[in-house]
């Protein structure tokens, strides 16, 4: 079963989707029970990597599977080329983690086209874990893209007032990234052709790290990646489109849109910007280090300053994810592995949190935060889990969030990033500032609005969809080396294979500006 | 007189115009027919044309890889012309299916129609499979005048006359500097075969910087980028396919332009390669032109009918980039995105038919809203289609947006690649907008929807399977693609 678990695991969605398109329209409680179901098998499948101790000795690819798909005379040539490594191990499991929780928040809040609804789900996880498996940049590339048209429609049809222009900017802000990123694609395959590369490899992602492309191309390459990436981070300023789709997004979307979709552009900076562009990743290293950091700050001060909770939680993603893109360019262990782990506490915190306005807003129809106040009176068990996952989303020691941060800002202040870490660590005060301060107008003082007072407290269900949550919350906060342990081997290797790179590319330099030099000289 | 009996009967091969005997006699023998049935039955006519173009389906596969050359070399029926005739089977045998209940339901149940795209498909393979200029302009003709008068076939209709006038009369001017150009060629290199006007012009360099020559060239390009509806000859589709009936405007869209390009691209790979800087520069800019006029006037389009039009110019604009690649790929692309496009435009315009009710009135995005779920089978297929038209993977359309651009990757032109993928960047919104009206909209009206006609749900299930296998499993077609160039 190990040999084929990654496909069983990403197409077994699809699988469920076809059973859902022939259930009658109006059975709608059986159609989310299958797609739960669906979901939680995929999860269990997904389950033996969890417990794999080979990544903990190993940096290589593991569960490949490779098999000859498009294949063209001898221009073209894709292939089926999946694998997991330490770098996408968690963030498969994270999707498959993710997915029943964000199912079984729309037990009452979708009730229009569930069927539709659920296909859509079912699809889109097939596309996210395609992603995250794929080792070839065109099968990379069909998931990325495939991944957008179901968000697209969740957002679309079952969304707030908004929907409409939330999601076609949605749609057209990703897709124009990725389009330059194709032609990119199109361009190092032809260089690899021409590099020698047999064209049997394809799109091979780990043929590609290998080759020597001039520092002049690998500008532009990483150029039309980053910007597709970025958007996808999203980074500041190409961040618009997150909070409109983040807002008028329904619970479920948002959820699987903050903790999975947005880890696409941080790990696909991991697995392919940086690794096949490593010397141009240097010099735009502080270009993006900066716009990190002002992702940070503004982002922090743009959501204290929300008076909508969902859009305030929206722009906390932006300042978070430049958390992890600062990490991510200190290009140390510490810093990456902080990155990566931080894109899993995201995931966690944020997914938490979307689902925690998603509760409110099913009670009272708002999520505005002068219609609440005082909550926790009324709601006593809600009150301690918003705070859990408050704490974590501001990063207090003892919790997930906690662990990240402090990771990255280590990583930071020893690379040659220092000055940006400095800037940086005041954007964990501004999430103290407007995490708290939204939590105290919306649960503490006294209830004001006499609509709060009969508010029902967490049903079971609610509180079963946020408990795995918790625990993670806690796990990663105090024993943050389950993890670490299996995605570090990985990331070691990567670090140096980029970091030799760079020093040959800076070795020629070097030379060539002796080798001037002396020609001046005579 | 007597020898030049024998030098015809010398060169006689009907191997080589079999596809296109075939389907003349099956038009005729309808036309034949036609008179003994009463007025307004047209089923035997569907069947009649399906089954002629079945069996020519069938000669044009068995004779793949087996290329027939005759009548002096006038017409070759190599591999090249037998994807396009397979390109235009299918643009033919769609187009027909959607047709039937649409004629009656307009009130011109004439069975005439058949036999008239019958004689356009037999006019595009002449065109394909010419290897001189006078095969060329014959087919060119015989399919233009079965066009303009199938554009104006509502004889009732003032939009449908317009079109039919409009197509006529531009057609008719555009066929005339197609004529000089050919007229000039010949007045060059004293002959009207390809093959040998590219030696003759190859052996005199001379030649190349003669006026006359690039005149003849230029006149020639001008012919056939009407034809293809490339900028800035591009003016007569929009208000041709919104008038013309909407099955027609489909097969407009798909066969003649697929013919166009195969002749243009026949002649210009057989003339004038030794020209071939000169062109590639002048298609790049006209490629960019016809993507950027294509995809920037359809956003403002509320009509989805003369949306489809502009976006049908744009299209028109990524296959010249195939053209300007000008290598195996970018040609090869080229032959493969026709087949693609025939899948994907026809089976949007045969949805377009099947929302409409009589009068046409319902092609507004406007008439669109809450189509998605009150028709759901539709929705769906039309969501497909347009996703193709966008070009996104696993679609038919992204498959040759793909081999198209690689093309042009790989002969250099990374930034007409770039300016291609960014139009169809551009071309997203419009797309988008129509599901827009289709999903995110309530419907304004509760509309007298039409019934799903047997025939027309054929169409849509064939173009739906054509753009899913294109899109998954584009590697089988792009090797005979590949067999098929030069």
């Amino acid at each position: 079963m190990n040999d084929h678990l990654l496909s069983l695991m990403t197409f077994f969605p699809l699988v469920g989707m076809l059973i859902i398109l022939f259930l009658p329209r109006e059975a709608d409680r059986l159609i989310k029970t299958v797609t739960l179901i669906v979901t939680i098998i995929v999860f269990i499948i997904s389950l033996p990597l969890a417990f794999d101790d080979v990544f903990i000795n190993s940096s290589a690819m593991h569960y490949t599977e490779f098999a000859n798909w498009i294949s063209i005379g001898q221009y073209f040539q894709m292939n089926y080329n999946v694998g997991v490594d330490g770098i996408s191990l968690w963030l498969v499991l994270l999707t498959t983690f993710i997915m029943p929780i964000a199912i079984l928040s729309t037990w009452h809040a979708i009730d229009k086209n569930t069927k539709g609804f659920m296909a859509l789900a079912l699809l889109l996880e097939t596309g996210m874990l395609g992603a995250f498996i794929s080792l070839d940049l065109f099968l990379f590339y069909i998931f990325w893209e495939l991944m957008l048209v179901p968000m697209y429609f969740m957002i679309g049809i079952w969304g707030g007032k908004n929907r409409v222009y939330a999601a076609v900017k949605f749609f057209i802000f990703t897709a124009v990234g990725s389009l330059l990123m194709l032609v990119a694609i199109i361009y190092v395959y032809y260089f690899s052709v021409e590099a020698g590369v047999p064209f049997e490899n394809g799109f091979s992602v780990a043929h590609f790290a290998q080759l020597d492309i001039p520092a002049h191309l690998q500008t532009w390459l990483f150029a039309a990646f980053a910007l597709s990436f970025a958007i996808k981070v999203p980074m500041f300023p190409v961040h618009t489109w997150l909070p409109d789709a983040h807002t008028e997004a329904p619970t479920a979307g948002s959820v699987i849109l903050a903790a999975i979709l947005l880890k696409m552009g941080t790990y696909g900076y991991v697995r392919f910007a940086i690794p096949l562009f490593p010397v141009a990743t240097m010099q735009f290293t502080p270009f993006l280090a900066f716009l990190a950091v002002v992702g940070i700050i503004y982002g922090a001060l743009v959501a204290m300053m929300q008076d909508d909770v969902k859009k305030l939680v929206a722009y906390s993603s932006v300042s978070h994810l430049g958390f992890v893109m600062l990490g991510v360019f200190a290009m140390n262990l510490q810093g990456l592995s902080g990155g990566m782990l931080q894109m899993i506490n995201h995931g966690i915190s944020t997914g938490a949190l979307f689902l925690i306005v998603g509760f409110i807003y099913e009670r009272r129809h708002t999520r505005l935060i002068v219609d609440f106040g005082g909550l926790s009176k009324v709601m006593p068990v809600f009150a301690v889990i918003f705070m859990i996952v408050t704490f974590s989303s501001i990063g207090l020691p003892g919790t997930n969030g906690f662990v990240g941060e402090f990771l990255i800002l280590v990583g930071a202040f020893e690379s040659e990033l220092r000055i940006f870490a400095v800037f940086a660590t005041t954007g964990v005060i501004l999430a103290a500032v407007y995490m708290l301060w939204m939590f105290q107008r919306v649960m503490m003082g006294k209830v004001t609005n006499p609509k709060n007072e009969k508010l029902k407290d967490m049903s079971a269900r609610e509180v079963a969809i946020m408990m795995p949550l918790l625990i993670f919350i806690f796990w990663i906060g105090v024993y943050p080396n389950t993890f670490l342990d299996k995605m570090n081997p990985a990331l070691e290797n990567m670090i140096k294979q980029v970091k030799d790179k760079q020093h040959i590319a800076m070795m020629v330099e070097d030379m060539d500006q002796t080798v001037t030099q002396a020609t001046v000289n005579d | 007189m007597e020898n030049l009996v024998q030098i015809a009967l010398q060169n006689v091969n009907m191997a080589a115009i079999l596809p296109s005997l075939i389907l003349t006699c099956f038009g005729m023998g309808l036309l034949l027919i036609n008179v003994f049935l009463p007025r307004g039955t047209t089923r035997q006519a569907v069947w009649i044309s399906m089954i002629g173009l079945v069996v020519t389906g069938f000669f044009v596969f068995t004779g793949w890889g087996n290329p027939q050359y005759g009548f002096n070399d006038a017409v070759a029926l190599d591999n090249y012309a037998a994807f396009f005739n397979i390109i235009f089977l299918f643009a033919a045998g769609l187009t027909i299916l959607m047709s039937d209940d649409y004629l009656h339901r307009e009130g011109y149940p004439v069975s005439e129609y058949y036999p008239l795209i019958l004689f356009t498909t037999a006019g595009a393979m002449w065109m394909a499979s010419g290897t001189d200029m006078m095969t060329i302009f014959l087919g060119l003709e015989v399919m233009s005048i079965s066009l303009y008068v199938l554009a104006g076939f509502f004889r009732g209709q003032v939009r449908s006359n317009e079109a039919g006038l409009k197509y006529f009369l531009l057609g008719a001017f555009s066929t005339g500097f197609l004529l000089y150009g050919m007229a000039l060629i010949y007045g060059v290199t004293g002959s009207t075969k390809l093959t040998e006007i590219g030696i003759y012009l190859n052996g005199h360099a001379s030649l190349l910087e003669n006026p006359m020559t690039l005149a003849g060239l230029v006149l020639l390009s001008i012919g056939f980028l009407f034809k293809i509806a490339a900028a800035p000859f591009h003016m007569w589709t929009p208000d041709v396919y919104e008038g013309a009936p909407t099955p027609i405007a489909a097969f407009m869209s798909a066969g003649p332009k697929a013919a166009a390009f195969a002749a243009f691209l026949r002649i210009m790979e057989y003339c004038f390669f030794s020209l071939k800087p000169e062109w590639t520069a002048m298609l790049w800019v006209l490629a960019v032109l016809t993507m950027v006029i294509g995809n920037v006037i359809a956003i403002s389009q509320t009509n989805i009918k003369r949306m489809l039009a502009y976006s049908s110019i744009a299209h028109a604009g990524y296959a010249l980039v195939g053209m300007v690649a000008a290598n195996e790929i970018g040609y090869s692309g080229l032959l493969f995105y026709m087949l693609a496009y025939t899948f994907m435009n026809i089976g949007a315009f045969a949805i377009l038919v099947l929302a409409g009710k009589k009068g046409e009135d319902n092609l507004t995005l406007e008439g669109f809203s809450g189509f998605g779920f009150k028709r759901p089978f539709l929705g769906v297929a039309m969501t497909i289609f347009l996703f193709s038209l966008m070009g996104l993977p696993p679609s038919a359309g992204f498959s040759g947006k793909f081999f198209i651009f690689a093309g042009a990757v790989e002969a250099g032109y990374i930034w007409l690649a770039v300016i291609g993928v960014l139009n169809s960047a551009v071309s997203l919104y419009y797309y988008l907008r129509v599901m827009v009206y289709m999903y995110f909209r309530d419907p304004v009206e509760d509309y007298a929807w039409v019934s799903l006609p047997a025939a027309a749900v054929i169409s849509i299930v064939i173009a739906l399977i054509g753009v899913l296998y294109l899109g998954i499993i584009p590697g089988d077609v792009m090797e005979l693609a590949k067999l098929a160039i030069f």
